[in-house]
């Protein structure tokens, strides 16, 4: 873990260059090297989505990527899509829904939607809940995130609420 | 119906990853702090070798049971459970020796070089077995045994009652087991403490209860309380798994050792499983006596529940088990027995649900066999039996106005998945079965007679004429933060937006107990809203000042000002606000749940939290498909309805019923902590299963809209009914579906398969 690396990549829309070690979490890099601890941990082996990150478009767990793996990719985290002041559609769409209880897995869940809609941007609810599955949420039983994740389809295909 | 609470005031700030939980506070160059736990389930330590772990470039502490200052004691009512174990093991997941390192690398590196020499006692994991005479003692010593508590509670005369049973009677009996069942709430404990130059202990953690977390680390380390100052930011999820003691005290003797540093202590999912309290496993017996014609005569039984080797509340979550052994229903004679049983399995404590999941997945199974003995509608028996407001309920305190358990069944009832289930199950496809259950609800509210139920709110006028509220009970997602947030703003006249509010802080927060009983948003709402009046009393006097208006009552609070309708002019609040000194912008009030007013003479032994004057009722209607070549069980239908009050916001009480029937339904389907011999196969969300979406209907709900005169805008706490209904709902599923007859939770495929003869049948 002595040895470091260069590491250069794309967060969130911005090119960002910094020395770590290879070995390193991309998790722990992501919240304390740059803050941005949208991204949380839940379980740290893979099982819960809670620490879910975008990679070149991709739903990727942050706590099973080591920092190497990042190099010369765009990694998209909740921050990157939109803020409290300028939420994107689909962060509007949680809150509006009441999908946001403890908010603890939120992050997560929102860019699981973010990958599915640039796949299918018209999922029904069966497809939204096999797109999910893969983040657990402890609070909602999953019904108003579901709910989240059509009205953030309908709300991108410019659909009128 | 009226929605005054969407979206939820924190929502986007928890979407868009910025809000900030105890989790996401690692302040560059904080110490990690982490235990040493003791792996076996009962034994002595005859060797701690620590030696290597502290000269581990990198450690800045290893501790041990003689490092700690104070009792060493932790404990909400009993003081039973060390912080660090001395020489008495008492379970896996008890702290053996705590490590404060530099880096989570070196931390780890550390605790792996603590050297543990255990000789095993023989441990006692049965709580049946552990309340024989000869059982190993887990407190050797105690007065009472491995028995940590016991309680009677009984009214009219159930012995006489079955002894006078004749052949026009109907008795149905049966013993009922619910499981250890884990929290799983997504962010797992942790915190920051700091041991500042002024002697103050500042900390951040993700707990239900700051207020009284301070008197239980100061107790336990020997500190004074008022020089604890703990901060409790949004939770990741809690239902009552942060509702006592999980990294405090550990993390509070670390920020001693290491004065002046920062140090972070974060559970591992792990470590959660292994040293986090669990709800209790239990035994209820129960036996229920009825007339031909279903009227409930007489009910008696025992419920023991497994505490594990510390106390917690077990006590008084057996008392609300047994408050509520009789179900929402009207009978006249009752008798139960309740005793809790010291073991060597993992902690038993407080979660969701509190002793009435354990009591309810009983009674309403009594029922269902009662239907069948009875050839009866499994729904309209409940009906029929339904406690009404001005009847006493099974310890004798008068059921409240709004005891509106029919109402609810009546909603379920009509609903098409229960008036069309027949053609439902018979329309089921090739190798599915089909079946549906409906059963009745009921949680009480409040920490109960004996404890008093108080909170105090503080809300603050800005400089800026806006309006600061001080949240004093932890919000770990039920939205009570939000709530109160709307609640102000409508009180006050004000949009939301000129709001905002402060997460507990014991430092600037008047007290106002901990977030659990479904207490939260009723007894700080009370509070909030006679401090919310105080201000408005205020700002129409001060405002008068300005107004020169000699009769202040003629004043209105109107959005961003207090207007003379008399005279047209006003004030802007900024004004008042710029005008005022802080002592005077500031408004502090308070309140007490109202308590049973002629508390029946039984549960003598309950001197906390017994009887309850308040109850939310419900009925939940579960349907299952039930794959007949692999015994799988498929929820695929679950409806709710509630009677909790005024409906504040259909939005919130949806969130809390959907939520909990979810944890509910693992309970019934998925979640088994694999425990053999005090050690559990859980360890990870890959051998401890909760739902997820692929393993949930779209859960509906159906709230009465009702009043309860003493709530906050007419409400009552409603945060833990929805998790009684998916239990025992299941189980009446599954016997309509496949003949099995339910006795423990949860339900494995096996068992079905073997109920319907085989997987070829």
């Amino acid at each position: 873990m002595s040895e470091r690396m260069e590491l250069s990549f794309t967060l969130n829309g911005a090119p960002v260059c910094l020395t770590t070690e290879p070995g390193r979490r991309a998790l722990d890099l992501l919240r304390e090297e740059f803050g941005l601890t949208a991204a949380k941990e839940g379980c740290g082996l893979g099982e819960c989505g809670a620490c879910s990150v975008l990679v070149d478009g991709e739903l990727k767990l942050s706590c099973l990527l080591l920092a190497a793996q990042l190099a010369g990719r765009s990694v998209v985290t909740a921050e990157g899509l939109g803020t409290p002041d300028a939420p994107h559609p689909i962060q509007s769409a949680f809150a509006d829904c009441g999908a946001v209880q403890c908010g603890y897995c939120t992050p997560g869940m929102t860019l699981a939607t973010s990958a599915l809609l640039a796949q299918n941007p018209d999922p029904d609810r069966d497809a939204a809940r096999v797109a999910l599955s893969g983040n657990l949420c402890r609070c909602t039983g999953y019904v108003k995130i579901v709910d989240a994740v059509l009205a953030a389809g309908a709300a991108l295909r410019g659909e009128k609420p | 119906m009226p929605d005054n609470l969407s979206p939820r005031a924190d929502a986007l700030a928890k979407a868009t990853g910025t809000e900030r939980y105890s989790a996401d506070e690692t302040p560059p160059g904080c110490l990690w702090a982490g235990v040493r736990r003791a792996g076996i389930p009962h034994g002595l330590i005859t060797g701690l070798d620590v030696a290597a772990a502290r000269s581990l470039p990198g450690v800045a502490a290893v501790l041990t049971r003689a490092d700690v200052p104070g009792t060493n004691r932790q404990g909400i009512v009993h003081k039973d459970q060390p912080v660090l174990c001395g020489r008495h093991v008492r379970h896996c997941g008890d702290a053996v020796a705590l490590v404060v390192a530099e880096s989570r690398d070196a931390l780890a590196e550390a605790l792996s070089r603590i050297q543990v020499e255990c000789t095993p006692l023989p441990g006692v994991f049965d709580p049946e077995a552990a309340l024989l005479p000869d059982a190993p003692a887990v407190h050797p010593g105690r007065e009472g045994g491995n028995r940590l508590a016991y309680g009677l509670v009984e009214k009219g005369d159930a012995p006489g009652e079955f002894a006078a049973a004749s052949d026009d009677d109907v008795l149905v009996a049966g013993e009922f087991h619910t499981p250890l069942q884990d929290h799983v709430f997504l962010e797992p404990p942790n915190g920051l403490a700091r041991l500042t130059p002024a002697g103050l202990l500042d900390m951040v953690v993700s707990t239900q209860a700051p207020f009284r977390d301070r008197f239980e680390i100061a107790h336990a380390l020997g500190l004074d309380p008022m020089k604890i100052r703990i901060r409790a930011p949004y939770l990741g999820g809690g239902f009552g798994g942060k509702d006592g003691a999980t990294v405090q005290c550990l993390l509070a003797l670390a920020a001693l050792a290491v004065p002046g540093r920062f140090i972070k202590m974060a559970w591992s999912r792990e470590e959660t499983f292994l040293a986090g309290y669990k709800r209790h496993a239990a035994t209820v017996r129960l036996k229920l006596l009825a007339k031909r014609d279903g009227t409930l005569r007489a009910l008696a039984g025992t419920m023991l529940f497994d505490a594990g080797p510390y106390a917690h509340l077990s006590g008084e979550i057996m008392a609300l088990g047994m408050e509520h052994a009789g179900g929402p229903y009207r009978i006249p004679h009752t008798r139960v027995e309740g005793s809790c049983a010291y073991t060597n399995n993992p902690v038993g404590g407080a979660f969701r649900g509190f002793g009435v999941v354990q009591a309810g997945f009983a009674t309403e199974r009594l029922m269902d066999a009662l239907a069948v003995r009875l050839g009866r509608d499994p729904a309209g028996l409940r009906r029929q039996n339904a406690l009404k407001p001005g009847e006493h309920n099974c310890v004798g305190v008068m059921a409240e106005a709004g005891t509106d358990t029919a109402a609810c069944l009546d909603a379920v009832m009509a609903h098409p998945a229960w008036t069309g289930r027949e053609a439902w199950k018979q329309a089921a496809p090739a190798f599915t079965r089909r079946g549906t259950g409906l059963v009745a609800i009921q949680n009480a509210m409040g920490y109960g007679r004996g404890l008093p139920d108080a909170a105090a709110a503080k809300l603050e006028l800005t400089r800026q004429g806006t309006f600061r509220l001080y949240n004093s009970v932890p919000d770990m997602g039920q939205g009570n933060a939000s709530a109160f947030v709307a609640m102000a703003a409508r009180a006050l006249g004000q949009p939301p937006q000129a709001v905002s509010c402060v997460q507990p802080d014991t430092r600037i927060c008047p007290p106002a107990g901990s977030s659990s009983a479904s207490r939260t948003t009723y007894t700080f709402g009370n509070a909030l809203l006679r401090a919310c009046r105080a201000m408005r009393d205020k700002l129409l006097a001060r405002g008068a000042l300005a107004l020169l208006c000699d009769t202040p009552e003629r004043l209105e609070l109107i959005p961003g000002a207090v207007s003379d309708p008399v005279t047209g002019r006003s004030v802007p609040l900024a004004r008042i606000g710029m005008m005022l000194c802080r002592d005077d912008r500031i408004c502090v009030d308070q309140y007490i749940m109202p308590v049973v007013d002629h508390p029946p003479d039984t549960g003598r032994e309950f001197k906390l939290g017994f009887p309850h004057r308040f109850y939310s009722y419900g009925a939940c209607l579960c349907a299952v498909e039930v794959d007949t070549l692999t015994g799988t069980v498929r929820l695929v239908k679950c409806l709710l309805s509630v009677a909790c009050g005024r409906v504040f916001s259909l939005s919130g009480v949806e969130q809390q019923l959907q939520g909990a029937a979810a944890q509910g339904a693992g309970l019934a389907l998925f979640e088994d902590i694999g425990l053999t011999r005090g050690r559990m196969r859980a360890g990870d969300l890959s051998t401890y299963l909760i739902p997820t979406a692929l393993d949930l209907p779209d859960i509906e709900c159906l709230a009465l809209d009702d009043d309860e005169p003493s709530g906050p805008l007419g409400l009552k706490g409603m945060g833990e009914i929805g998790i009684h209904g998916p239990g025992p709902a299941v189980a009446q599923a599954l016997y309509d579906a496949t003949g099995l007859w339910v006795r423990h939770l949860p339900v494995s495929p096996r068992e079905v398969l073997e109920a319907m003869g085989g997987p070829l049948s």
